[in-house]
């Protein structure tokens, strides 16, 4: 049973999506609880993969025992491992705390909302768990596709955002898909294994680079790499808090972590840094993420919007970190990846609590916060220090290994960049503290939110408490072997 | 070096964080208040546990999980850091006292939350005091920087907002924005962040680069509140007097001190600093900021605001007797951390019980004070000795040591520093003592009659104020663990 695990941890997802939609025909009600089973059992299956890959090493798996590269191979390594588990986690956590905001805002279409959900997590999970190029693109519009549905159910002004996405997001996909039809010209295969081997002989194919190159660009536009970022802000805060907050962790992350499959499986870590090296005009883009997202997060007035423009900022650590291109970085890169998905799911949950409480979320909607929902906004600010990077929070352990990183390779730049920008973080999150702590404290009595919103939050918050004090652990078993050992 | 593992430095610094649930739920304002002295006797206790083993020259270690090859969050007791654990667990039961009295006797809202935070507050500063390395030392300087900021500004008011503004700036963006950095250069040099007697770099470090991490240091640490990173202590004073007492003469701003000694003497190291003469300049910086303060307290005239000042400057007495490098004024140095604590303690405690019992901030309006309430005033007199370093108060030790560390390095500029500093301090305080004692009696700002602040406030501060006496005839404990101390680090 174990060994099908990896085929179960797509399938099952996939075929639910139909038994969700049809129930929602039926019983609206049980659209939800259906879900809800489906992610318990993603999350075994995708914890029981990564026990295996750190038992016994990677796992090879052939879908329907068609030999690669004709047939679609797993190749799941610790890397993989680590994605579904942050990925079934995430998603986990969300689903429970927005059943009833699902409830109030789109009572309709919730039957329309789980099947998305589960469709998004399928795409997601097969992202992340396939070795196969091709499928992997199919697999990335799954996840889009979903995405844009999830985000056009929201607000009125969502429409147009999701179309704005939709636009961008297609000629992202159209970029890789172009890439990998690129490397199938030159190498006649689609498996990443099987094309890492053949690509040696290939260096010099002018072929070859360009692939590389319309593959890393259609990454960067799906990932929001500032300049291409410009579809991110609209569409994640148009949408409703319950599709944010499963799409703000999880998309650009996920993406983040095709570029770095695409970087070291499919090309090789000597391609990348020996024949081509982009490295040092790929940090400077990062920095440029990093004070762009910093910056414009200062000048908003609505706090999700903020919170957008801090994913631009952070996405630019993890590209910085993987261009880098020492170890050190790497792991830093691989580690604020996970981080990021949880102090983002941190943020946007404690924004759905505030949408569901029907408190405006801008400085003057959170006025007296601290005094009403006290616990709320404790394990916001937990969260908060973990973007800033306050030890022992493991915001502070993914900066510190970035920092580095980039100080041993001689990037200082990019220290200066991750250093500036955390504190701007502090300016950040102390505004909306300010503005909840000083202002109306004498108003209102506590009514704080329901307890299904505050276990996941509080769950939230204490994962990332116990990955910053188990950062070694993390980092000795997962995430170093993760790394190729080509990079030092 | 031989020393034994044991959980109990870890139990000290927990004691007071897993009270706050605690605190944070009772609902019963008596009950809380039970909790906290529960908490604060228990972490005293625990401390003066570990004491014996400390002054048989042994250290306690523990360390909690590891991080990276050489880097681990652990904890070391040794002598130094006992002195300040001593001095801050102690402080904080007397504190509490006073607290009850202070807050219940303005009747400030949000106690709960009050109590909760100077809980946490507390685990932070025993977690300085206990650290065994800068990662781990940074650690709880963070934890005492956010958990401190809701004291500050308790008040909720626009001025608290301010102060909390300009509290952060300066140290959260001294400690990301310098501390940071200088811990990653410190790393990458040498793998490690240990602190190792006699210094962590290595003695070849170039002059520049000793010369960037000492003033990313200097100055990152700006609890220590060395001039131009001063300004954030007198801002501070917004907060309600127990907390400028406790945390503002003892726990924050020594915590800035006590990381500036372990920089000192164990990251950057005897031998860099004499050898680029780096010392001087550190030792520089801190006169001025000596002078300075002192002078600019000789003006203030709100009274919180007077005493801020003059710890700036003792403050940097701390920092001036560790830079000498040298034996005796290393002592002084060491020994200053405790008297210093509780001369100042007992001097905010006063100004507090003024407050409570009269309303007054000014010490313009103070004329004649001293028939109205005695025994506050008798204290203050009591603690300001202690603070100019005369008998029979503690603080004439510390700085008796002092000034014999600049005479054995020969040095009469820091010596004339001292002693000039001594007057202006004695110029700022005495007089207060002289009006409100001796001022005529057309002049008196009071009616006749005794009307002390309550008795919550009163037993704690003469308690305090008798600290300081006591610690006159009996320093030994102090001495001898700065001497300990001395002998670790090898001066």
């Amino acid at each position: 049973m174990k060994e099908q695990f990896p085929a179960l941890i797509v399938t099952v997802p996939l075929l639910s999506s139909f038994i969700v939609s049809i129930s929602g025909w039926v019983r609206r009600s049980l659209c939800f609880y259906i879900t809800l089973s489906v992610l318990i059992l993603i999350n075994i299956f995708s914890f029981s993969i990564l026990n295996q890959v750190i038992c016994s090493g990677v796992i090879q798996y052939r879908l329907g025992g068609w030999e690669p590269p004709w047939g679609i191979a797993y190749h799941i390594d610790h890397l993989n491992a680590l994605m579904l588990c942050v990925i079934s986690v995430v998603s986990l956590l969300n689903l429970i705390s927005t059943k009833k905001a699902v409830e109030r805002d789109m009572e309709e279409k919730r039957g329309a909302f789980y099947t998305l959900y589960a469709l998004m997590i399928t795409g997601l999970l097969g992202i992340t768990i396939t070795g196969d190029a091709f499928n992997l693109y199919v697999l990335l519009e799954i996840a889009s596709l979903t995405g844009y549905g999830l985000i056009a159910i929201g607000e009125d002004r969502a429409v147009l955002s999701s179309l704005n996405y939709l636009y961008m997001g297609t000629i992202g996909a159209c970029f890789y898909l172009l890439g990998i039809g690129y490397l199938y010209i030159v190498t006649g295969s689609l498996n990443m294994v099987d094309i890492s081997h053949i690509l040696p002989s290939l260096y010099n194919s002018k072929a070859v680079m360009v692939a590389f190159v319309i593959c890393m660009v259609g990454l960067w536009i799906k990932m929001a790499l500032f300049p291409l970022h410009g579809w991110l802000p609209n569409a994640y805060t148009h949408a409703y808090a319950s599709s944010s907050s499963l799409i703000a962790p999880l998309m650009t992350k996920v993406m983040v972590y095709v570029m770095l499959r695409v970087m070291f499986s499919i090309f090789t870590p000597d391609y990348i840094f020996r024949y081509i090296n982009p490295g040092r005009m790929i940090v400077w883009l990062s920095i440029s993420a990093i004070f762009f997202g910093a910056v414009m997060a200062l000048s908003q007035k609505n706090i999700k919007r903020m919170f957008t423009f801090i994913i631009v900022s952070e996405i630019g650590y993890m590209v910085g970190g993987a261009w880098i291109g020492n170890r050190v970085a790497l792991t830093g890169c691989i580690f604020h990846m996970v981080n990021d998905a949880l102090m983002t799911l941190g943020a946007f949950l404690f924004l759905g609590i505030l949408s569901h409480n029907n408190i405006d979320e801008t400085f003057d909607g959170i006025k007296g916060l601290t005094k009403r929902m006290p616990f709320t906004m404790g394990a916001f600010i937990l969260c908060a220090l973990s973007f800033i990077g306050v030890p022992p929070t493991s915001g502070f352990f993914s900066k510190w290994y970035l920092l580095l990183g980039a100080m041993d390779a001689g990037y200082y730049g990019f220290m200066l960049a991750l250093i500036v920008s955390s504190l701007i973080n502090v300016i950040l999150f102390f505004r909306i503290i300010e503005a909840a702590y000083f202002y109306g404290h004498d108003a209102s009595e506590i009514r704080e939110a329901e307890l299904f919103e505050l276990v996941p939050l509080f769950m939230v918050v204490a994962i990332i408490l116990i990955v910053g004090l188990l950062n070694a652990e993390l980092v000795q078993y997962i995430i170093d072997p993760a790394i190729p050992k080509m990079i030092i | 070096m031989n020393g034994i593992v044991s959980i109990r430095p870890l139990l000290a610094i927990l004691v007071s964080l897993c009270i706050t649930p605690l605190l944070a739920s009772s609902r019963n304002s008596n009950i809380r208040e039970a909790w906290t002295f529960f908490a604060a006797t228990l972490k005293f206790l625990i401390v003066v546990s570990m004491l014996p083993v400390i002054l048989r020259g042994k250290d306690i270690s523990f360390t909690v999980v590891h991080i990276m090859p050489g880097l681990s969050i652990s904890l070391r007791v040794d002598a130094l850091g006992m002195i300040f654990a001593i001095v801050s667990s102690s402080l904080w039961i007397i504190t509490s006292a006073y607290s009850i009295g202070y807050m219940r006797g303005l009747k400030e809202h949000s106690q709960t939350r009050y109590f909760c935070f100077f809980a946490l507050a507390m685990s932070a500063t025993i977690g300085v005091a206990f650290s065994a390395n800068l990662i781990t030392m940074y650690m709880f300087y963070e934890m005492l920087s956010f958990a401190t900021y809701p004291l500050v500004t308790h008040h909720q008011d626009e001025e608290a907002r301010i102060s909390g503004r300009k509290y952060l700036a300066y140290i959260v963006g001294g400690s990301i924005g310098l501390v940071l950095p200088a811990m990653l250069i410190c790393y990458g040099t040498v793998g490690s962040l240990d602190f190792v007697p006699g210094g962590l770099l290595p003695p070849e470090t170039t002059r520049g680069m000793a010369i960037v991490l000492l003033l990313f240091f200097l100055f990152g640490f700006a609890k220590v509140a060395i001039m131009p990173f001063h300004a954030w202590l007198p801002a501070a004073m917004v907060a309600p007097t127990p907390v400028s007492a406790l945390l503002h003469a003892v726990a924050v701003v020594k915590v800035g001190a006590f990381c500036i000694i372990r920089v000192i003497t164990q990251v950057l190291g005897k031998e860099i600093l004499s050898l680029h003469n780096l010392n001087l300049l550190i030792c520089l910086i801190a006169s001025i900021t000596i002078l300075v303060g002192s002078l600019i307290a000789l003006s203030q005239d709100e009274f919180k605001r007077r005493l801020a000042f003059s710890t700036i400057s003792q403050l940097s007495y701390i920092v001036l007797g560790v830079a000498l490098l040298n034996p005796k004024a290393f002592i002084g140095a060491s020994c200053h951390i405790a008297m210093h604590a509780f001369g100042k303690i007992t001097l905010f405690f006063c100004a507090g019980n003024v407050f409570v019992a009269t309303g007054i901030k000014h010490i313009s309006k103070m004329r004649g004070i001293g028939k109205r309430m005695p025994i506050t005033m008798l204290a203050f007199f009591i603690g300001s000795l202690s603070v100019i370093g005369l008998p029979p108060t503690g603080g004439f030790f510390s700085k008796w040591y002092l000034l014999l560390g600049t005479i054995n390095v020969h040095s009469d500029i820091f010596l004339a520093v001292l002693l000039i500093s001594s007057l202006l301090n004695a110029a700022y305080f005495l007089p207060i003592v002289y009006d409100a004692f001796f001022c005529p009696e057309e002049e008196s700002q009071f009616e006749g009659g005794i009307k002390e602040a309550p008795l919550w406030c009163l037993i704690p501060t003469v308690l305090c104020a008798l600290g300081s006496i006591g610690l006159f005839f009996f320093p030994e404990i102090f001495l001898k663990l700065s001497k300990i101390a001395l002998n670790l680090i090898g001066l």
